[in-house]
């Protein structure tokens, strides 16, 4: 028996007349991050095929959004690419679960006009340049890394995200943990007070600026790097090596974090250790109550997660995901069984 | 009063209520979700420059200068070409190509925002930069040209903004000039006026309502958000230079209110709103103080100026 629970799920009558007998669909709603969104609704269509009766509806909104709408309970399930605070957990009506979906990575694209290497940068280095102390393309710092590599004379212009959002979390977690003087003067946020630079909206925009303005470096989401063809750099990881960001070493940097992966899954992956891993990687997550109030959509929605976790996850390579560990997958699983469904 | 009548003037009087308790409605609910940052930073809101999210301080000066300095400059550009527009198309313009050039300002209206932000990132952008790279180095000394040629800044923001402007500015002056009683002109070439002279007369007439159509492109240029956030740079810092990214009030809300999460941060946000609320309600006020002020003179001038 399906009951419709605080206005975010209602059944809705079946118009598919193939699903004989359940006679009601449920449907789920669910708001949050725009940077999983292409994976989200492959698996919501997907699963919609296997399971007609359960439709799950996601409006990309933005991770902070998603918060927003789920601490209100206006959406049964929201979706984010930075964990939660503890500020935020506890202005929320019930315990919420973290599940990680897949992962995704921030890349530096650059352009220097004339230059053919591809350009090696370390963390240090990057929050320099975006510390605004970096200033020239010939810098000593930069010319040592990448010695074959002729590096012009010219400025360096910056170029950051505007609007809010996950990929600028990712990057500047990453640029704090490895810049003492980057976390003190900026800090970790969707937005932060950026010293150096121009802002580009989106992913677009900032590829769009970088590619139009020479001596300009920026930083895009892996995917939207590898669709638009950009060319970026390798990044120093925390065991040394120069790696550059790929579906596999993506999944190395989650690997790595599985050991000591803290229960409730908020963790951060950038500057990862391990072999292969690259470091300006980031789980995303989708967030549960763990006592929904709804039990069937809880149900329903446990179910989906299962599948996405197991089925699921072969689509990410066809959409430019990275996969989830298989040691992560396990953690998860074991988390799925404290929703409280019945 | 009869009864229809009474219906009437009921029926109209709720509607006109319904626009000012609208209006007032949106600002009170802009104050309440705001009050946080009212509490917290006062005035000082107004006043300082210092815009971080992370450490929960919050500024507006740099978007209340971005959003002025931009829409002043875009009115500085697109009142002219308006005005130039509108005087050919109502005065001077063969009848055969004045439906096309009608067509044309109107379809300039017509264009999606986000559509303008594109072809100003790929477009105007680097013909701006260009421009600022072959600028003398005696020019670029001066504060109104200093700094790196980033190509996205104020000038472009103002360029893109001018001619979002213009064909609104324009076809208000067109229709105002359309108003223009004929004898009026039949004078002024009755008494010898040159055309250029009788266009003057007609402009003169016109001139209360033609102040209303360049108010009406600065309260469009003001509010306008996608194609600006996109070409301006995004960077909240009070500069004179036409070279300097910076930044609106109406882009920062756009960019960075999906993401936050945070109370004081999200009331900030809306107390921008409430600022630019504001001074649109402020810059309306003055431009029909303006007006009014020009309507209460006889213009017996009108040769003679």
């Amino acid at each position: 028996m399906l009951t419709a629970c605080g206005g975010a799920t209602q059944p809705v009558p079946a118009n598919n007349g193939g699903a004989a007998g359940s006679g009601q669909a449920l449907q789920i709603n669910g708001a949050g991050a725009t940077f999983p969104n292409p994976i989200y609704s492959k698996w919501f269509a997907e699963y919609n095929k296997l399971h007609p009766e359960i439709r799950i509806n996601y409006q990309s909104i933005g991770s902070g959004g998603g918060i927003q709408q789920l601490t209100n309970q206006t959406v049964f399930f929201g979706a984010t690419d930075g964990p939660m605070n503890d500020e935020q957990l506890k202005a929320a009506p019930g315990p919420i679960l973290h599940l990680p979906t897949v992962l995704g990575a921030v890349v530096p694209v650059y352009n220097i006009p004339g230059l053919t290497d591809e350009l090696k940068f370390t963390g240090p280095v990057l929050a320099d340049i975006y510390l605004g102390k970096i200033k020239k393309w010939n810098d000593p710092a930069l010319a040592k890394l990448n010695p074959g590599a002729k590096l012009p004379a010219t400025d360096v212009t910056v170029v950051h995200r505007s609007d809010g959002s996950g990929t600028t979390y990712i990057f500047v977690d990453y640029l704090s943990k490895v810049s003492p003087e980057f976390k003190s003067q900026v800090g970790v946020n969707t937005s932060v007070k950026w010293p150096a630079g121009v802002g580009g909206k989106g992913n677009e925009g900032v590829s769009g600026l970088v590619t139009q303005t020479p001596g300009s470096i920026g930083y895009v989401e892996l995917i939207y790097a590898l669709q638009s063809k950009i060319a970026f750099g390798s990044v120093q990881n925390a065991a040394g090596e120069f790696v550059k960001a790929s579906e596999n070493a993506v999944t190395r940097a989650a690997d790595s974090a599985a050991a000591t992966m803290p229960p409730d899954f908020r963790v951060s992956i950038t500057n990862a250790p391990g072999a292969g891993a690259y470091p300006i990687s980031s789980f995303t997550w989708i967030l549960l109550y763990e006592d929904p109030k709804d039990k069937a959509s809880g149900k329903a929605m446990v179910d989906f997660m299962r599948w996405a976790l197991t089925d699921g996850q072969k689509y990410c390579a066809d959409l430019g995901y990275a996969p989830l560990p298989a040691a992560v997958i396990m953690l998860e699983q074991a988390a799925l069984a404290r929703i409280k469904v019945s | 009063m009869r009864s229809p009548d009474l219906g009437f003037r009921l029926g109209i009087g709720v509607f006109a209520a319904a626009l000012v308790a609208i209006v007032a409605g949106i600002g009170a609910v802009l104050a309440n979700d705001s009050w946080l940052s009212l509490q917290r930073f006062g005035l000082n809101f107004w006043r300082t420059s210092n815009w971080d999210p992370v450490a929960g301080e919050f500024g507006a000066l740099p978007f209340i200068w971005g959003t002025l300095y931009s829409s002043v400059l875009a009115l500085l550009i697109a009142t002219p070409v308006a005005l130039g527009i509108a005087v050919f198309i109502s005065e001077l313009c063969p009848q055969w190509l004045r439906a096309p050039l009608i067509f044309l300002t109107e379809l300039l209206a017509a264009i999606p925002s986000i559509v303008y932000g594109l072809w100003g990132i790929f477009v105007l952008v680097p013909v701006v930069r260009a421009v600022e790279l072959t600028m003398p180095e005696s020019l670029r000394a001066l504060p109104l040209f200093s700094g790196p040629p980033f190509g996205v800044g104020m000038l472009a923001a103002a360029l893109i903004l001018a001619i979002m402007v213009v064909p609104f500015t324009s076809a208000v002056a067109r229709e105002v000039l359309k108003t223009v009683p004929m004898t009026q002109r039949e004078a002024a070439y009755a008494l010898g006026a040159t055309r250029f002279e009788a266009i003057r007369a007609a402009i003169f007439f016109a001139r209360t309502g033609i102040i209303g159509a360049v108010m009406l492109g600065f309260g469009r240029a003001l509010g306008e958000t996608m194609a600006v956030t996109m070409v301006i740079g995004n960077n909240p810092q009070v500069a004179l230079s036409l070279f300097a990214p910076q930044y609106t009030m109406a882009a920062v809300i756009a960019n960075e209110f999906t993401e936050a999460a945070n109370a004081l941060y999200l009331s900030a946000l809306i107390e921008i709103g409430l600022v630019l609320f504001i001074i649109t309600l402020l810059v309306n006020i003055l431009s029909r103080g303006l007006i009014w002020s020009m309507a209460r003179q006889v213009p017996v001038r009108t040769a003679a100026a």
